[in-house]
């Protein structure tokens, strides 16, 4: 074990030491999330934090849902984060979107309520008609914070709904309302429960810090943990690429002259390169948290965090080092993975903002994975609920690193 | 196999393979304590694998070596601890100093505290570096690397020193440095397997001597023994101008009575004879004849080279 250890603290001097290998590690992605931050305007602003969202609302609806709607986007729990304008059609709606005065209209279209909630003497709709949120693609985090808040309210709307139909049924069946009233009360169930819950808050917009402190959600707080994963790969491959090095260099063969087996050299590399992303990842987010107030949330669950992310990712880095045949083939493949990772895993954009099947695919890539993690982190969560992260991260880095130590040793790479 | 006490490498039937390419054809040597043994050769006879496969890199496809008790193929690990390998690349850490290569390669061998704190400062001082130990290795010459490179095989005080072609590529200065700590060293008791193509370094160095080519041992004896085999001939050596052919001009001067093997390289005809002085009149004439320029002659008594000229029919260096 000892000898493992000097191995890796022996690769982390050396990163230490190269300077391209720093460049590309800390400062790339520390600029980029500056760049971004001044893109989003996040930079050099007195609040760090994302507030007053210019949002335009039509409610064409004239039941009980579109009015709870509109009381959502008017509470208090909102206000800080939202600033509504109530139109009276949904083309004033776009156009308001269109002309950039919003990042995004809701458009409750009539006889959204009745197609969810039927009217008394009137058969429930076939199909519940759907709600509207139109995007500007200018402000795409912006529009992603609204877009959250109304699937919120859906979702409670939903849930209202499907809790009535159990309750009316259980009912008649237990014989507390007689058959003749079963509309009357459904009516009213209905409307109680789906108007009740979906007038609580769709998303948790503030998390406790501390003692008792209140902090807005920051999209500083997406960016900085997307550019850091986004890094990682790199850091991986290049760990990947030091092995291979090794060998070009000849100290791999020293080292199997030495009474040091082929196992302990590959172990102790990943060590190695585990120690360098782990470091990375706590480097950037120290940095971030002083330079820009982030606020990344529970410091166990983002140490856990990192440590499950690096994991995930030096599977993958296990796999294009055995793929490759030289350290300038780990270093091309490297780089083109840890970009296409980024864009798909979310570093460039939500996730949310994506089609289904590409948020599916996203699932292979530890960039997704670990910003599940730091999102639910961000907004108030714990180690207790990164459960699937942690999860989706462990299974990546376990499935990759077998994989990689079966063609690994079919190809006999250590003994040429 | 052998007498522990006397023999502290005894290979047998020593096979490489690498797919349909043999490049070692089952040697078997033995190497005696307290001996600098030589395998001379030119570039791809052999030497390189051969040391791969005995300081356990590559097993065998054939045979077995056992050093100081213990099989190259059965116990590689216990034969690592007794071995020192210098190769003939450099392995060394760049972005490191040489304090820190040698302490990390302690380390490896597992030297700690003390003990390897102060074989570090011994070893620094063996090889003239104590006071660059705190410079990073990319700030040295060629020949400071190299010496680093040996002092990197000897941190943890080996039985038997590998030595894979130290001087290729380095200044004579450091070429003679290297040479002179070789002696040293077995002056203090250290067993060498040193490989070369340079017949210079394996006459001054050597007790015993292997000559191999194209992966056979064809030779092997003390430089006494194996002057012997050639007899009493001699070697003319002509040195021609660049543009002059020299394997036809080789070929023209093997008619001449009393020479024995005529070859060439580069720009040089090698002649053996047994009387130099006698043949020297006509080679040169017969130069002039076809107007071929000499820059230089020198004649040369018996030596490996002249031995290796007469076993192969070709120079060392072809």
């Amino acid at each position: 074990m000892k000898k493992l250890i000097l191995i890796g603290l022996k690769d982390v001097k050396l990163i230490l030491r190269d300077r391209a290998a720093l460049t590309f590690m800390l400062l790339a992605p520390f600029l980029l999330i500056v760049g971004l931050g001044f893109v989003t305007g996040q930079v050099g602003r007195g609040s760090s934090g994302i507030e007053a969202i210019p949002v335009a609302v039509a409610n064409q609806d004239d039941g009980r849902l579109g009015a709870a709607l509109v009381e959502l986007f008017e509470s208090d729990e909102l206000a800080e984060l939202v600033i509504p304008t109530f139109v009276t059609d949904a083309t004033a709606a776009r156009s308001r979107v269109d002309a950039d005065q919003a990042a995004a209209a809701v458009i409750v279209p009539a006889g959204f309520t009745d197609s969810i909630i039927p009217r008394a003497g009137q058969l429930p709709a076939g199909r519940a008609i759907k709600l509207e949120v139109y995007k500007n693609p200018g402000r795409p985090v912006s529009a992603g914070v609204i877009q959250t808040i109304v699937e919120g309210f859906i979702s409670r709307v939903e849930t209202g709904r499907v809790a009535g139909e159990v309750i009316v049924m259980r009912a008649l069946a237990a014989g507390l309302i007689p058959p003749d009233q079963i509309e009357s009360f459904a009516t009213a169930m209905g409307e109680r429960l789906a108007t009740t819950l979906a007038g609580e808050s769709a998303i948790r917009l503030r998390a406790t810090v501390g003692g008792g402190e209140q902090t807005p959600f920051n999209p500083m707080a997406y960016m900085a943990p997307g550019m850091a994963l986004l890094f990682l790969m790199f850091t991986v491959s290049n760990g990947g690429r030091s092995l291979l090095a090794e060998k070009s260099q000849g100290t791999l063969a020293q080292l199997l002259v030495s009474p040091t087996t082929g196992a302990q050299v590959l172990v102790g590399k990943l060590i190695g390169t585990f120690l360098t992303g782990v470091l990375q990842m706590l480097v950037l987010i120290a940095a971030s948290s002083l330079l820009f107030g982030l606020r990344w949330g529970d410091l166990l669950g983002v140490f856990v965090l990192i440590l499950a992310v690096v994991f995930g990712a030096i599977g993958w880095g296990m796999l294009i080092t055995v793929l490759a045949r030289t350290p300038g083939q780990v270093a091309v493949v490297g780089s083109a993975v840890m970009l296409i990772f980024g864009i798909l895993g979310g570093s460039f954009v939500q996730l949310s903002m994506v089609p289904a099947w590409l948020q599916w695919l996203s699932r292979l890539t530890p960039n997704a994975w670990g910003l599940d993690g730091f999102t639910i982190l961000g907004m108030g969560g714990t180690l207790t609920d990164l459960g699937q992260p942690l999860l989706g991260l462990t299974v990546m880095g376990l499935v990759l690193g077998a994989l990689s130590v079966v063609l690994f040793n079919r190809r006999s790479l250590l003994q040429g | 196999m052998g007498n522990a006490m006397d023999t502290i490498l005894e290979a047998r039937d020593l096979t490489k393979h690498y797919g349909d390419v043999v490049a070692v054809k089952g040697i078997s040597f033995e190497i005696k304590r307290g001996e600098i043994f030589s395998l001379l050769g030119p570039n791809g006879a052999g030497k390189t694998t051969t040391i791969s496969m005995l300081s356990t890199l590559y097993a065998p496809t054939r045979g077995d070596a056992v050093i100081a008790g213990h099989s190259v193929t059965r116990e590689p690990m216990a034969v690592r601890r007794i071995i020192g390998v210098v190769p003939q690349g450099l392995a060394l850490y760049d972005d490191l100093t040489a304090r820190e290569n040698l302490i990390f390669w302690g380390q490896m061998y597992g030297l700690s505290g003390r003990a390897l704190s102060q074989r570090v400062g011994e070893v620094l001082a063996q090889i003239g570096l104590t006071e660059r130990a705190h410079d990073r290795v990319k700030t040295y010459s060629g020949g400071m690397k190299r010496r680093l490179n040996i002092g990197i095989g000897l941190i943890h005080r080996p039985q038997l020193l590998f030595m894979d072609e130290p001087t290729v590529g380095i200044d004579p200065q450091s070429r003679r440095a290297i040479l002179d700590s070789i002696k040293e060293l077995n002056r203090q008791g250290m067993t060498v397997l040193y490989t070369t193509h340079y017949m210079e370094e394996a006459q001054e160095l050597s007790h015993r001597v292997g000559i191999m080519d194209r992966g056979e041992l064809i030779a092997l004896g003390t430089q006494a023994e194996l002057t012997q085999q050639v007899g009493e001939s001699e070697t003319l050596v002509l040195h021609l101008s660049p543009h002059e052919d020299a394997e036809t001009i080789a070929q023209a001067l093997r008619a001449i009575p009393g020479i024995l093997r005529a070859s060439a390289t580069d720009h040089q005809v090698a002649l053996t004879t047994r009387h130099a002085k006698e043949i020297l009149a006509p080679v040169v004439a017969q130069a002039d004849a076809r107007g071929v320029k000499i820059h230089s002659i020198d004649i040369r008594e018996p030596n490996l080279e002249a031995l290796f000229l007469h076993l192969t029919g070709r120079a060392l260096r072809d």
